[in-house]
């Protein structure tokens, strides 16, 4: 069985993890247009190199960053997405009353 | 012929047989009207029908490799029709028609045997979900209907109907569904363009793609360039690496998919049998070896190794099906590169740069759609670039619009 090497659970069968795709930066969704969009959402390089990807372990539900070669399926890094994301991102809606 | 192996072995060049059937290898032209990259199934039949109903027989079909050695030859060489889209399955349809009459059209037996398809449901929604398909296929005119348990008995009296706890509720029981010599398809497209004047390079490598303001002038290769007025890619898990030198991105992943044969036994099983349920499908060969195929690989990889995984959660679902096979040996094993779309729909049709069209995205459903797949993109190769009514729906534009053809009768997607 193929392992890969969790940043919280340590190394675990592969099976245990979920592919979640290549690490793209998310345009914003209320300013880009359609065609940025669909670029972000479904197209990709799918190129044969090293590619920094998502990856979440399903029984703990964590998601994580992979460095993977998609030609040898070497799995050279992974690490904690925070990594890349350090600042916190805020989803604070503006309350509004709901009316009965 | 002691003499002869050593003449093989000690042979400087790369000693690949010549087919019988094909004409010598000859030198690259520097210009021809179209270059087909590719030399699969695909690749060969558009080139057939280039030649045979549009007499545009300057054509070079440009294989890496050598004929029908990709996809075309890893297949499972299932030929159906029962899909769930209404764009999908008049599309499907069509290559059914056109498989029926392959042989007698070549000269050449691709040894079509119709012999129906069942799928199993073991759910209710299953059996709603294969009574639409049943409804979608024969408004399209295809053989499609929803069968009971004892239907099922009787046509594969061998198989368990409670496998891995999961009783069989009905079976979807597709009478077009057939199996044909995938091989076999492939070299009697290439004879039939080879005859008519279309030149097949294989060994011959498109190294890059030469796009001149938008529009694709030649494409350079390992043995010199080629200059021409247009390029069909038909590369199957290499797509979205083609289209990268051309210059654009697909929304194609390329995964493996594997398959697997045991040894030759006794006829006993008919149909092609497969249980979307327990992500497997069985079929016996002329030979009588059995064929097992499954879902994708569960992550992207350019690699046709095979996993002993695989292997684990495929044949064991296989033998709950069929639990005398418990004791039969595997002969052989591989795997193929699928460039999945995320709508399990193909792309056909126009890309980014003019000249070029794109015959990609074929998942696990490529081979039954090789006839009607190289007609149609012949047709829009010949009328230079108007797209045919049949594979509008599945333009790669499809996808900025938003516009995607949700195909869940296909294996991926089912398995």
């Amino acid at each position: 069985m193929k392992m890969m090497n969790c940043p919280l659970n340590g190394l675990r069968n592969i099976s245990e993890f979920v592919h979640g795709g290549e690490v793209k930066e998310m345009p914003d969704p209320n300013s880009c247009s359609d065609k940025e969009w669909a670029d972000y959402v479904f197209f990709s390089d799918n190129a044969i190199s090293v590619v920094t990807e998502w990856w979440l372990h399903a029984p703990s539900g964590y998601w994580f960053i992979a460095e993977r070669h998609t030609g040898s399926d070497e799995i050279l890094k992974t690490y904690d997405p925070s990594v890349l994301f350090s600042e916190r991102v805020e989803f604070s809606a503006p309350a509004t009353e709901v009316k009965a | 012929m002691p003499f002869s192996l050593l003449k093989y072995g000690l042979n400087k060049d790369y000693p690949f047989e010549q087919h019988a059937d094909l004409p010598k290898p000859t030198e690259l032209k520097p210009h021809y009207d179209v270059v087909i990259i590719g030399g699969g199934g695909h690749g060969v039949a558009t080139a057939y029908y280039l030649a045979k109903y549009h007499g545009i027989t300057n054509v070079a079909i440009l294989e890496k490799s050598y004929l029908g050695g990709g996809n075309t030859a890893r297949n499972t060489a299932v030929i159906r029709s029962n899909y769930l889209t209404s764009e999908g399955v008049k599309f499907y349809s069509e290559s059914v028609k056109l498989f029926k009459e392959l042989s007698n059209e070549f000269d050449f037996n691709i040894m079509y045997s119709q012999r129906g398809q069942l799928t199993l449901a073991h759910t209710d929604a299953a059996v709603r979900g294969f009574r639409q398909r049943a409804e979608v296929n024969k408004h399209f005119g295809g053989k499609t209907e929803l069968i009971d348990p004892q239907q099922i008995r009787e046509l594969v009296p061998t198989l368990n109907m409670n496998p891995a706890d999961m009783p069989v509720l009905a079976g979807l029981w597709h009478m077009d569904g057939a199996t044909a010599r995938h091989d076999a398809v492939a070299w009697g497209y290439a004879k039939g363009a080879t005859q008519r004047g279309v030149e097949l390079h294989q060994l011959t490598e498109v190294t890059d793609v030469i796009v001149q303001q938008g529009k694709v002038t030649g494409v350079k290769t390992n043995r010199g360039n080629v200059s021409c007025g247009c390029v069909v890619q038909a590369v199957a898990g290499h797509s979205s690496l083609l289209a990268a030198k051309a210059g654009f991105k697909m929304p194609i992943t390329t995964f493996p998919l594997q398959a697997m044969v045991t040894q030759p036994v006794k006829p006993f099983l008919d149909p092609l049998v497969s249980s979307p349920s327990l992500h497997c499908y069985v079929q016996q060969t002329g030979r009588g070896e059995l064929v097992f195929g499954g879902g994708s690989d569960p992550y992207p990889l350019y690699s046709t190794r095979s996993t002993m995984d695989l292997k684990e959660s495929l044949l064991a679902n296989a033998v709950e099906l069929f639990p005398f096979m418990a004791n039969m040996r595997l002969m052989r094993q591989w795997a193929g590169l699928t460039d999945m779309t995320s709508d399990y729909s193909p792309i056909m049709g126009l890309s980014p740069v003019d000249n070029y069209y794109l015959d990609a995205g074929w998942g696990t459903w490529g081979f039954k759609s090789t006839p009607i797949c190289g007609k149609s993109m012949a047709e829009l190769v010949a009328s230079g670039g108007k797209v045919p009514e049949l594979i509008k729906p599945f333009s790669m534009d499809r996808f900025n619009a938003f516009r995607q053809v949700n195909e869940m009768g296909a294996t991926a997607a089912s398995h």
